[in-house]
């Protein structure tokens, strides 16, 4: 057998697998990274929003060379019923600034772009290599992988599982559960080509200014979902995403539903004239903390989506991908030079320190959001419907007098939810929100 | 089943624009044998984001993964009955997103 020995074995090269390569390789580890991809990013999927700060903590020039499509300067946050949208809009000035918060990516260039930093930083990168299963010893602990390379077992002293959503390793290896089809959303997307000067016009923008839009309401037809679109510097994602379980009880197909919300009149201007160039799916973790599994154990440590860190709420995911997998490889490094082995006796310090970082923090503060919006799908569908109703009746000028149409406004309320519905509501969101 | 009006329909115009690098004579999605489908076989018809199921002239559902995104919701929703058998493609094969 053709055995050889790393510091650390990362399986996956996503924003979480390659802030922890990076971090262990830069700090002298040996460390040894599996991607089954042809190339880094060839296998993953995101919509897709780089958060400045959680690369800047990584990679603190990152800007120089990475390839970021816009900066963020304007957030919509629209609801929908099938002929309108009720938007907020938030768009500052202030978004211009010498290092943007937010940037628009293309993951299969930018994961592209990280890969090459995680050489640079010196750790070997293999791609077209699928890791099969986790090597233990005698007394259960994780002690390298086997791949489906020729000889393909790796030795490590500990291995970390970058390995996304649908990962199979840590999962068949019992690490962590089967994700239930209630805790994670199936999300399609279209890449929408289009002129610079065309996405700049209709959006109003200059230079590498980026709008983004998060959608609810009637478009995902009363399933548990969003939708979003994202202005790229040539192109718009465009994509819509609900939870497996809704999806496998309504019937409705994904391509579908996508193809219903770009026909909206409110969309359909927007990616007019667009050339389509991709198509793409995935899963998002969507559970939060109670769907969260035991992330770390006897020679492995997992992060990213594979440890259903996502803040659904927010829309955030590759902040908490690359941020666990910084604090993975941190608390590596520190056990390496505290000479201590990787054992779950000390490898639980990568959970303590998750725990200090806003990335259990926020996890634990919308813990009862997920039950939330499984007991409650009113929020996403009826909502929408009726604040658009009731901005139709206060714009619209029609002979009738205000104090009518307010009472018309409340009347519909009261009929679609009732008081004690509303007042319910309210308290729920609330009592998950704090 | 009848919804394709309402569900849209064309995939196949959609997986045209995608690049992939199929494992010839290696499928790593397979179906058990059956004759009658179940209820979550038959789900995968419509839920497969890449329209891989489907209903032969037999009435049995039939998967052909070659368009497949590798995203897993099949292999979710069957991991109870265990009526599929789900692999990642070999390393280097399958799905290859340009843009993702």
């Amino acid at each position: 057998m053709n055995e050889e020995r790393f510091d650390a074995i990362v399986v996956g090269a996503g924003p979480s697998g390659n802030a922890a390569a990076y971090t262990m390789a830069k700090n002298g580890l040996k460390v040894l990274q599996l991607e089954r991809g042809e190339y880094p990013g060839s296998k993953n999927v995101q919509g897709a929003i780089l958060y400045s700060d959680a690369l800047e903590k990584i990679i603190p020039d990152f800007r120089e060379d990475a390839p970021l499509e816009r900066h963020v300067v304007e957030q919509r946050i629209w609801m929908m019923d099938d002929s309108s949208h009720t938007g907020m809009h938030y768009r500052s000035e202030d978004f211009n600034e010498e290092k943007p918060n937010r940037y628009t990516i293309i993951r299969a260039q930018f994961d592209k772009w990280f890969s090459r930093r995680v050489r640079e930083a010196g750790a070997t990168v293999l791609c077209e290599t699928t890791v099969t299963e986790l090597l233990r010893d005698t007394k259960g602990r994780v002690i390298g992988v086997r791949t489906d390379r020729e000889g393909g077992v790796l030795l490590a002293d500990v291995v970390v599982l970058g390995e996304g959503v649908n990962g199979l390793v840590g999962q068949r290896a019992g690490l962590r559960e089967e994700l239930k089809p209630k805790n994670v959303a199936l999300a399609v997307k279209e890449m929408h080509f289009l002129p610079q000067e065309t996405i700049e016009q209709r959006f109003g923008l200059k230079g590498d200014e980026g709008v983004v839009i998060e959608a609810m309401g009637t478009i995902t037809k009363g399933m548990t979902g969003t939708g979003f679109l994202y202005t790229n510097r040539e192109s718009i994602s465009i994509g819509i995403g609900c939870l497996v379980e809704d999806f496998a009880n309504s019937g409705v197909t994904p391509y579908g539903l996508l193809d219903t919300f770009k026909n909206h009149p409110s969309i359909k201007p927007l990616l007019a004239g667009a050339e389509v160039k991709e198509y793409a799916a995935h899963l998002i973790p969507e559970g939060g903390f109670r769907a969260m599994p035991e992330i770390f154990g006897e020679g492995w440590v997992t992060v990213g989506d594979a440890a259903h860190l996502v803040n659904a709420v927010h829309r955030e995911g590759s902040n908490l991908a690359m941020t666990s997998g910084r604090i993975a490889g941190e608390t590596i490094v520190y056990l390496k030079r505290r000479r201590e082995p990787c054992t779950a006796e000390y490898l639980k310090e990568y959970r303590k320190r998750l725990e200090e970082s806003f990335v259990l923090k926020d996890m634990r503060k919308y813990k009862d959001i997920p039950d939330l919006l499984h007991g409650s799908r009113q929020l996403l569908d009826l909502y929408p419907r009726l604040m658009s109703k009731a901005a139709q009746v206060w714009f619209r000028v029609d002979g009738k007098d205000k104090r009518a149409k307010e009472k018309e406004i409340i009347g519909s309320l009261r009929r679609q939810r009732g008081i004690v519905g509303l007042v319910g509501d309210v308290v729920r969101v609330a009592r998950a929100w704090r | 089943m009848g919804t394709e009006a309402t569900n849209g329909g064309k995939i196949e115009e959609k997986l045209f624009q995608n690049r992939y690098q199929v494992d010839s004579g290696r499928p790593h999605v397979k179906i058990r044998e059956h004759d009658k489908p179940s209820e979550t076989l038959m789900k995968l018809t419509n839920i497969c984001p890449a329209g891989c199921y489907t209903v032969d002239d037999k009435g049995r559902v039939e998967v052909v993964p070659d368009g497949c995104m590798e995203c897993g919701t099949c292999r979710i929703l069957t991991a109870e009955s265990g009526e599929l058998e789900w692999n990642y493609p070999r390393g280097g094969y399958g799905v290859l997103f340009k843009f993702g």
